[in-house]
């Protein structure tokens, strides 16, 4: 602990703080603009200077380690003269546009100034112009607007892992660009945005859309992959205008990826509105009432084996509960399935499934294998934190097969069944990385376990994890990377069938004749004489194949809960409402259950959330079982599944923006015919 | 004036060769091996009570510098890196020193790394000192050859390797920790210090950062001793040193002189006078464009030394010295001067980004009398609200030149820009308009 002195006020800090940090601690606040907690030290913006005893000159409280006995003062003239100064200066270049500002509202610069500033302009010069630079669809830039503090340069070169934007010039002349003007090639760009002090780097969608004290703002979970990062949805009546991150250090910290920031817009096209019914091949607008008779005669004469229910990517737990109490109770049957691919799951034990060592514990680890996972596109948020481990440590990182850039560097193994046998038989040099490692860290992603040895692999990692006691009560390196916000509850709920996917066998053998198709826009399978019905918010692929559309509602738009591929339950609150006719969708199912059974199976949104809860309470899994199956060894290749990044939800590719960002990255060639 | 004999830099003017041989014979690579066997202590003790102060501009004193380096080296090694960015206007002393005496320096280097525990030396010199380099190179091609650096360095067993990197020409690359990002290949922008070089500097390693001058006359104060070189000078000022004199004299020149000679002196006897006589004199900048300029009439008495010339609230700097007689205009020299530090400002940090030109603007409007008469006070506030408040001593150096002229020549400059545009002392100021205006000192002019 350190004693020191900050305006005559005695405190004790730990070792290793900053004098800004100290300074904070007793409660003096010191206005800043280029320090940033979770960036690198510049020191460069100059506003945070304070007097320190026996120093002729202000110092920068950012960048100066607090030492023993040190005296602060930050109410001293020489502290105010200095930050009046350095204020005129960051506003002499400044062009005070605040009323055509984006970020006018929530702007550093302008609060500050209200504070720090003088009130009136002694600079009679010219001012500064600075050309506008290109940075993709994502990111507005107004650069005349710029104060230098380089918070968006250290953003891209340290957490994002993008050297691509800088400074040119020098002085006065300096610009912040992407050097070739190009789109910043990074999931985490949006945030450069959050960063911006001021309005320089604003975002693109959004520009003159709203003003921050207009929105209405609701603090809720995203879904666009299992992290659940947490976010702060701003409304203007119906419209989500935009989704800020909300700090969590234990999922995302501050940042969010751009899917969760920008796909927003797809909240509005493409949106089901109206119960409809396929009429020679054609929709046609009908009532709630209608379509659930349709649907219900239809049941009624359909035996209960023949009936199946998917469940989505982008499906609350609560929905999910109410769909399986429906297969169950009310129609009887026990085809009910969560994923859309053959991906293994062992849902015996809940470490099976879960993301074991948590996305804090990433930071710990001091060697990663990836087994056919691309974390970078499958969960973006954990894909930061491995890259904030790599900075920080240089941790060796390996991956069976090559998935491409990472913003890390990690050696390639190949993609082969043949190195997953080595290493459980110790006769590889990653066995022996992993056994010397105190806190080793193995993800498991989709592109594995949906191989045919996908069982093999999930069987052996774990077999070797166990027998070589790496998995202990303090750490456990074994971990399955999922990829949809659903499905850690699915598996929680037992929404999936462990006998070899069998109900996704039998519909592709189209075996059914009634197919419920809960936001599941993804399966792949030639529809025949299937009756389908799809409950879902979106015109997508399950749309496309219905015969009766129900519309739902997407996760701005109803409470619900999610488990993230840690198993931290996380609740997402409603910012908005369904657009038209459309009804949340537990609501859906609950009345389509009154129609058959004369009696609804909840009485309401609170009775689903008890009886959701104490599901998951008295179905608590075991968590430790040593218990083998032993699985045939088939030589085969690992396919890394190509990932379709910006398409790979509804709401994503209902998007415009994120179709403007795929356009950029498939380079799609131009015929001139686009229009 | 300094004898012949006591001269450092005996081939300033290459009358002698600055090839190995030549430079034998003036006493360069003379009982280096036996300096070096003497061991650190007693070369860090010699250079203390030489009382050598850096050449570089700051004047710091050399031996205490050397002694912040790691004793022992621990993981990682230490470096060497000698200053040759010398881009400072009105300054070419390290010019003279590369091309005609460079084997002083490839010795100095030498002796210096074997005290620091360097086994690298890296010399960063300006790009547009290309032929310098390419002597310098020459000369450490000789050293190697003749395996006075190299392994087993003057077989002392101390081995060294001496690298040059040319600079882009950056002015801020002459700042020590600028000069280590640059050499690491990155933009040339000053480091925030702590952490200092001699700790973490060059790729993270202690490195001790010395300017050309300082590392060329180690080598004969150890030889000669340091009482010789401490009797040489004043007290704290001590020894000699390389003035160089341009601007408005006669004959402009680079010349070796003691330390603490008086101005006038130097003017006089060296450069030829000032032209048109030293009542042309207007004022002097004494040390390099970024120390403040002084009148004639302190140029009267004063004596070029560090502490005298903060007396004076200027220093010696790199004692390039910038003669300007009546000629010119002083406002208009000054213009120019600012608009150089605001065309080399780094523009990391805020207050000299925007600072320098703004008072290069300021200047520019000053020099042509179309500023307001606030406008002078407001100029000195500025320059008040740049020093002190950077990262580097950049700040300071763009705001003292300007500074002095508006300690000395004020006067002037109101004179050229008397008029104020924004009170008309005769008519009512109408409500709403710029409230605040009606502040006091602007009250004050309409009784």
């Amino acid at each position: 602990m350190l004693k020191l002195k900050v305006n005559d006020k005695d405190i004790e800090i730990e070792e290793g703080l900053t004098v800004l940090q100290a300074c904070e601690q007793a409660g003096v606040e010191i206005p800043r603009f280029c320090y940033h907690e979770k960036l690198s030290i510049a020191g460069n913006c100059r506003m945070c200077l304070v007097e320190m005893e026996k120093s002729p000159k202000p110092i920068a409280s950012c960048a100066m380690p607090a030492v023993d006995g040190m005296n602060i003062k930050t109410n001293t003239p020489m502290v105010e003269k200095a930050r009046k100064g350095v204020m005129e200066f960051l506003l002499a270049n400044h062009p005070l546009d605040c009323p055509v500002c984006d970020q006018g509202g929530e702007c550093d610069l302008q609060d500050q100034s209200m504070y720090y500033g003088i009130d009136k302009s002694r600079f009679k010069e010219n001012k500064r112009f600075v050309p506008e630079k290109y940075m993709g669809p994502l990111i507005k830039t107004q650069m005349t607007r710029c104060i230098h503090c380089t918070r968006c340069v250290r953003f891209a070169t340290e957490v994002a892992g993008i050297p691509e934007l800088g400074a040119i010039g020098r002085g006065e002349d300096m610009q912040i660009t992407t050097y070739l003007e190009k789109a910043m090639e990074s999931e985490l760009s949006g945030n450069v945005i959050d960063l911006c002090p001021v309005g320089a780097l604003t975002s693109k969608p959004y520009v003159f859309e709203a003003r921050p004290w207009e929105l209405k703002k609701t603090e809720t979970i995203d879904v666009m992959d299992a992290v659940g990062s947490n976010i702060r949805v701003d409304t203007y009546g119906w419209e989500v205008k935009r989704v800020l991150p909300r700090i969590n250090e234990e999922i995302n910290e501050e940042w969010i990826s751009d899917k969760t920031r920008y796909a927003c817009d797809g909240l509005k096209s493409q949106r089901l509105d109206h119960p409809l019914k396929k009429i020679n091949n054609e929709f046609k607008k009908i009532s709630w009432k209608e379509a659930y008779e349709i649907i219900a005669e239809k049941i009624k004469i359909t035996s209960s084996d023949k009936i199946a229910g998917f469940v989505g990517d982008l499906t609350n737990m609560e929905t999910m509960f109410v769909t399986k109490e429906f297969f169950e109770k009310t129609i009887k049957s026990k085809n009910l399935e969560a994923r859309d691919d053959n991906t293994y799951i062992n849902t015996e034990e809940r470490t099976n499934y879960l993301f074991n060592s948590q996305i804090n514990g990433i930071e710990e680890t001091d060697f990663i294998l990836l087994v056919g996972a691309n974390p970078r596109l499958e969960a973006t948020m954990l894909n930061a934190r491995i890259r904030k481990n790599y900075v920080a440590n240089k941790t060796e990182i390996y991956s069976i097969g090559d998935v491409g850039d990472q913003t890390y560097p990690y050696k390639k193994l190949p993609a082969e069944t043949k190195i997953i046998r080595e290493i459980y038989e110790n006769k590889s040099e990653i066995s022996k990385k992993i056994l010397d490692s105190k806190k080793p860290l193995v993800i498991i992603g989709k592109s594995a376990l949906n191989s045919k040895s996908g069982k093999f692999i999930f069987e052996n990692i774990k077999k070797f994890l166990i027998e070589n006691k790496k998995i202990t009560d303090e750490w456990n390196p074994f971990n399955i990377l999922s990829v949809n916000a659903s499905s850690v509850g699915s598996y929680d709920l037992n929404l999936v069938n462990n006998d070899e996917n069998l109900t996704l066998k039998k519909l592709q053998e189209n075996d059914f004749e009634i197919v419920f198709l809960i936001g599941q826009d993804n399966l792949k399978f030639k529809k025949k004489d299937e009756f389908v019905v799809y409950i879902g918010s979106h015109g997508d692929n399950g749309a496309e194949i219905a015969d009766v559309i129900l519309p739902g509602a997407t996760y701005t738009e109803q409470d619900g809960f999610f488990t993230n591929l840690e198993g931290k339950l996380q609740k997402a609150y409603r910012a908005s409402f369904p657009p038209g006719e459309a009804k949340e969708d537990y609501k859906i199912l609950n009345e389509l259950s009154e129609l058959l059974k004369r009696k609804k199976l909840f009485q309401n949104k609170d009775e689903i959330t008890n009886n959701l809860l104490n599901y998951l309470d008295l179905n608590k899994k075991k968590t430790q079982s040593i218990k083998f199956s032993s699985v045939d060894y088939i030589d085969e290749k690992i396919i890394i599944n190509p990932i379709d990044y910006y398409y790979s939800n509804v709401i994503a590719r209902a998007s415009k923006t994120m179709s403007e960002c795929r356009n950029i990255k498939t380079d799609i060639k131009k015929t001139g015919t686009e229009g | 004036m300094l004898e012949d004999k006591d001269r450092i830099f005996q081939n300033l003017y290459n009358d002698l060769g600055e090839d190995v041989e030549s430079s034998r014979k003036r006493g360069d690579w003379k009982d280096t091996k036996e300096i070096i066997l003497k061991g650190r202590d007693w070369i860090i003790n010699e250079i203390k009570s030489s009382e050598l102060r850096g050449r570089g501009g700051a004047g710091f004193p050399t031996g205490l510098k050397w002694s912040f380096a790691p004793k022992e080296v621990g993981s990682r090694p230490h470096y060497l890196v000698i200053n040759a960015d010398e881009s400072e206007p009105g300054t070419c002393k390290d010019r003279d020193i590369l091309r005609f005496e460079p084997h002083k320096l490839i010795e100095g280097c030498l002796i210096a790394a074997y005290t620091v525990n360097a086994h690298v030396c890296y010399i960063y010199i300006r790009g547009e000192y290309y032929n310098e380099g390419q002597k310098l190179q020459k000369a450490i091609d000789e050293a190697y050859s003749q395996k006075l650096i190299g392994k087993n360095a003057s077989n002392t067993g101390w081995d060294l390797d001496i690298y040059i990197h040319y600079g882009a020409g950056a002015y801020i690359c002459g700042e020590e920790t600028a000069l280590l990002e640059s050499l690491e290949g990155k933009k040339g922008q000053p480091r925030l210090k702590p952490p200092f070089p001699a700790l973490i500097g060059l790729y993270g390693c202690p490195t001790i950062i010395n300017n050309v001058e300082t590392i060329a006359v180690v080598p004969t104060i150890l030889k000669r001793g340091a009482k010789w070189f401490s009797n040489l000078g004043k007290p704290k000022n001590t020894g000699t040193k390389i003035f160089c004199i341009s601007g408005n004299v006669n004959r402009p020149c680079n010349v070796e002189e003691e330390m603490g000679i008086p101005l006038k002196e130097l003017i006089e006897k060296h450069a030829g006078g000032v032209i048109g006589g030293w009542e042309n004199l207007k004022a002097v900048i004494p040390g390099g464009s970024s120390m403040p300029m002084l009148p004639k009439e302190i140029c009267e008495t004063i004596k070029m030394d560090f502490d005298s010339l903060v007396e004076q609230k200027s220093g010696l700097g790199t004692a390039g010295i910038v003669v300007i007689n009546k000629d010119q205009d002083i406002i208009q020299c000054m213009a120019r001067i600012a608009r150089f530090y605001k065309h080399e400002s780094c523009g990391q940090c805020t207050p000299c980004r925007e600072g320098s030109g703004w008072m290069w603007r300021m200047l520019e409007r000053m020099a042509k009398g179309e500023a307001s008469r606030e406008e002078v006070d407001m100029l000195m506030d500025v320059t008040k609200q740049i020093e002190g408040h950077t990262i580097c001593a950049f700040g300071e150096g763009s705001a003292w030149p300007v500074q002095g002229l508006l300690r000395h020549f004020k006067k002037e400059i109101v004179k050229r820009n008397n008029f104020n545009p924004l009170v008309n002392k005769d008519n009512e100021i109408p409500y709403l308009v710029d409230q605040h205006l009606l502040e006091k000192e602007n009250a004050e002019i309409k009784s």
